[in-house]
């Protein structure tokens, strides 16, 4: 009957004060209130000072004439465009920086890491310095380093210096010859596409036959003439439609071809150099995190170095790679920002000219945290997606 | 029968003999990491090609042509350009740095007044300097004194308005003085901020968790540009009409809220490695969650995460340049403004050399923190990493 009069005894009442339970609810009320009562003072004082200076609220100043020029623009824009274009157009002129920039970045950074762990003595070195270098260094002042200390001092027009191919440099940036697309131009799109699906399909093919009989197929071949070489045959088809500009010198100016600004210049240089110095120690310590074994069992599976490096080490240091890579990748994203610095009309720059404008604060840091938030979110997404696919896949 | 008297085993060493040339030696060296394999002689001999290429000419403009003494703009120009160089001339203009030295450090703060941030700067070297060093004693009344006492002590000695000091406004502030007083604030608020934050996301209650992950995930999400806009743009509208911000203060707060966040994941981060047991163990025993946290977690949590830390504290020196865009005048804002507002000094050489000097300065400041928190990690490794 032990157990009767353990059920009777009423374990001892504690004061609901000593209750985590209450003391959490407690805890969180107060701080939701305390909340209210901050954002309702924020919002009555930001009212009361939008109302003193005679501000309207609201999206409506999107439609309004913008009354300034862009220089650099994926689209048409002119002075009489809208404020909404004129944010467009600085949302593309992010993408661009980023998206150049990334790709840039990560060719070189994968090189330097690689460069780190050479057997090279010379290279290792010189990959070593590269990085220690540039991660120290802040990214605006490469920035204006390049901007006001090396691109400015270029010749100007007259003097600009000739490239190969046609191109220019000078201190209003680089030029370099365009092509002209012509009629039947499609052809060469429809060949490239062509070209890709089938090599797409060779390499299923291949795979299922190796799996099948063990036989290879030189499949990179096969791709790479397929890729090169369906566009080649759009191409005579379309009957040779394209052709190039040159950029022509004058005595004042560089006319034809396409220009690409020393602002774009600066801070692709900067941002892309300066972000390969991490992507570079990422990747070492990917490449470092791969156990010693794997070397060994596939050097014990006959595999050569590069087939080894390609086949065994590679996957493995990428699930390492890619999360910390997401974040740089984002980082370059954000840094891009940093373009108003020296002019370059990116998503911050005409947005911060607009607001100078019409004084809509509130407005314009929103659509700020919208596409910059909204740019992250996809990275991530497209990265997440892309570490999944290369994860472990355990039983 | 034949008897083998002969004894197959050797009974005496033989001499140690010297190893063959080809394994030792410099030119064992060079040709093992410099020439091992075709590929590698051919990318030696690139790299070596680039090198020969640019570092004379790099020594070349640092030093060994660099203009060291002038007066003005004319020391540094070439003949075409209206100087005495020979045409072609390109070099450093380190005249230029050590003519404005006192205002890359200073910026405009009084030249009568500069022996207040110079005094902070002694008692501030004079306090993190023990702090640094493992061995030295009263680390507990060092931490106290250079994390709560030391920011009123300098807070008086700069700005002044008491004591019998001169109020110098913020606005005279400049250089490398609001580089390191930004970046001291920025460490100094993001790291409880960042803690709190921390514990926030790993919280059980749901408003808590919310709230910290709201806040971490949207000031991560945007640039430190757009943190330092809203905090001189928007802060002014928050506040009843009539209270104003100083402009510094606007973009401490900009700083601070950035770091803090994410200073917030590398902690979770620490938190995340440590093991369940540790926390149960600490239930067991009775603690209350913050004795269960400040005694236990925590202090496993952060160790863990130096060199996280540091990093962040690195890249929050590097971003503290970012207030230029503000239109503040850090080191570098000193020195671009120097660059294009001062005709003094205008030459094609000016911006180049400006910036180096800038470069160089942060440099030594970033490779420093990275040094010392690898010299951190060796110390407290506890050898439970692989």
């Amino acid at each position: 009957m032990a157990q009767e009069v353990y059920h009777e005894a009423e374990p001892a009442k504690a004061s609901l004060l000593y209750d985590p339970k209450v003391r959490g609810i407690a805890f969180q009320v107060i701080l939701i209130a305390l909340l209210v009562l901050g954002i309702w003072w924020i919002v009555d004082n930001t009212i009361v000072n939008l109302r003193r200076s005679n501000i309207s609220t609201g999206f409506g100043f999107l439609r309004g004439r913008s009354g300034f020029d862009i220089s650099d623009r994926m689209i048409d824009y002119g002075s009489d465009s809208s404020y909404g274009r004129a944010l467009v157009v600085g949302i593309l002129n992010t993408a661009v920086v980023a998206i150049s920039g990334i790709i840039t970045a990560t060719i070189v950074g994968f090189l330097v890491g690689v460069g780190r762990l050479s057997n090279n003595w010379l290279i290792r070195k010189l990959a070593m310095v590269y990085v220690e270098v540039f991660r120290n260094i802040p990214p605006l002042l490469v920035i204006l380093f390049w901007y006001q200390g090396v691109l400015a001092l270029l010749p100007n027009v007259r003097d600009s210096f000739a490239l190969p191919f046609g191109s220019f440099l000078n201190n209003r940036g680089f030029y370099f010859p365009r092509f002209v697309w012509g009629d039947g131009s499609w052809l060469i799109l429809a060949g490239l596409l062509a070209g890709i699906l089938l090599s797409w399909y060779v390499a299923r093919r291949a795979y299922a036959r190796q799996m099948a009989t063990g036989q290879r197929f030189p499949v990179f071949w096969t791709s790479l003439a397929l890729i090169v070489g369906m566009p080649l045959l759009g191409y005579f088809l379309g009957g040779l439609p394209v052709s190039m500009d040159f950029p022509q010198k004058g005595t004042f100016n560089l006319t034809g071809g396409t220009n690409v600004k020393p602002e774009f210049l600066s801070l692709f240089l900067a941002l892309s150099f300066y972000t390969a110095s991490f992507i570079a120690e990422i990747v070492r310590a990917g490449i470092v995190g791969v156990p010693k074994g794997q070397t060994e069992a596939y050097s014990a599976l006959g595999l050569r170095s590069g087939q080894g490096l390609r086949l065994v080490v590679i996957p493995q240091a990428m699930r390492i790679i890619i999360p910390p890579l997401t974040s740089q990748y984002l980082n370059l994203t954000k840094n891009s920002s940093l373009a108003v610095a020296i002019g370059y009309p990116d998503l911050y720059a005409i947005g911060g000219t607009i607001l100078n404008q019409t004084g809509q604060a509130i407005e314009v840091v929103v659509i700020f945290g919208i596409v910059y938030l909204g740019i992250s979110i996809f990275t991530s997404v497209l990265m997440n997606w892309f570490n999944t696919k290369m994860a472990l896949k355990e039983r | 029968m034949q008897e083998h008297d002969m004894s197959w085993v050797r009974t005496e060493m033989t001499l140690a003999q010297t190893a063959p040339r080809s394994q030792v030696g410099p030119g064992a060296w060079i040709r093992r990491s410099l020439f091992s394999t075709p590929t590698d002689s051919v990318m030696t001999i690139l790299a070596a090609l680039v090198v020969a290429w640019a570092l004379p000419q790099i020594l070349n403009w640092l030093f060994f042509s660099a203009i060291w003494s002038g007066a003005d703009r004319t020391a540094c120009l070439t003949t075409e350009q209206g100087g005495q160089l020979p045409a072609g001339w390109s070099g450093a203009c380190w005249p230029f740095v050590t003519s404005r030295f006192g205002q890359f450090m200073f910026g405009r703060y009084p030249l009568e007044e500069r022996w207040r941030p110079i005094l902070t700067g002694i008692i501030f070297v004079a306090l993190i300097v023990p702090l640094m060093i493992p061995r030295a004693p009263f680390k507990r009344l060092n931490a106290i004194l250079f994390f709560v006492v030391f920011p009123f002590i300098a807070f008086f000695l700069l700005v002044g308005g008491a004591f019998g000091l001169r109020f110098v406004e913020t606005p005279l502030w400049g250089g490398l003085l609001v580089t390191l007083v930004i970046s001291y604030v920025g460490i100094v608020t993001s790291l409880p901020i960042g803690i709190l934050l921390a514990l926030g996301r790993r919280s059980k209650m749901p408003a808590v968790k919310l709230l910290s992950v709201v806040f971490i995930e949207t000031v991560r999400g945007v640039p430190l540009v757009v943190v330092l806009f809203m905090a001189s743009f928007m802060l002014p509208l928050f506040v009843p009409p009539g209270v104003t911000f100083d402009k510094l203060l606007r973009a401490l707060i900009g700083v601070a809220l950035f770091s803090s966040a994410y200073m917030a994941e590398v902690i979770r981060g620490g938190l995340q490695a440590i093991p369940k047991g540790q926390y149960e163990g600490a239930d067991s025993l009775g603690l209350g969650y913050w004795q269960k946290m400040g005694l236990i977690v925590m202090p496993q949590a952060l160790t863990l995460v130096i060199p996280g830390i540091v990093n962040s504290f690195i890249s929050l020196f590097k971003d503290t340049t970012l207030v230029l865009i503000i239109s503040m005048f850090d080191l570098l804002g000193v020195v671009k403004q120097n660059i294009s507002g001062d005709p003094t000094w205008a030459t094609p050489q000016t911006a180049k050399t400006g910036y180096v000097f800038a470069a160089a300065v942060f440099w030594i400041f970033c490779f420093g923190m990275s040094r010392y928190s690898q010299y951190m990690e060796r110390r407290l490794d506890t050898g439970h990493k692989r």
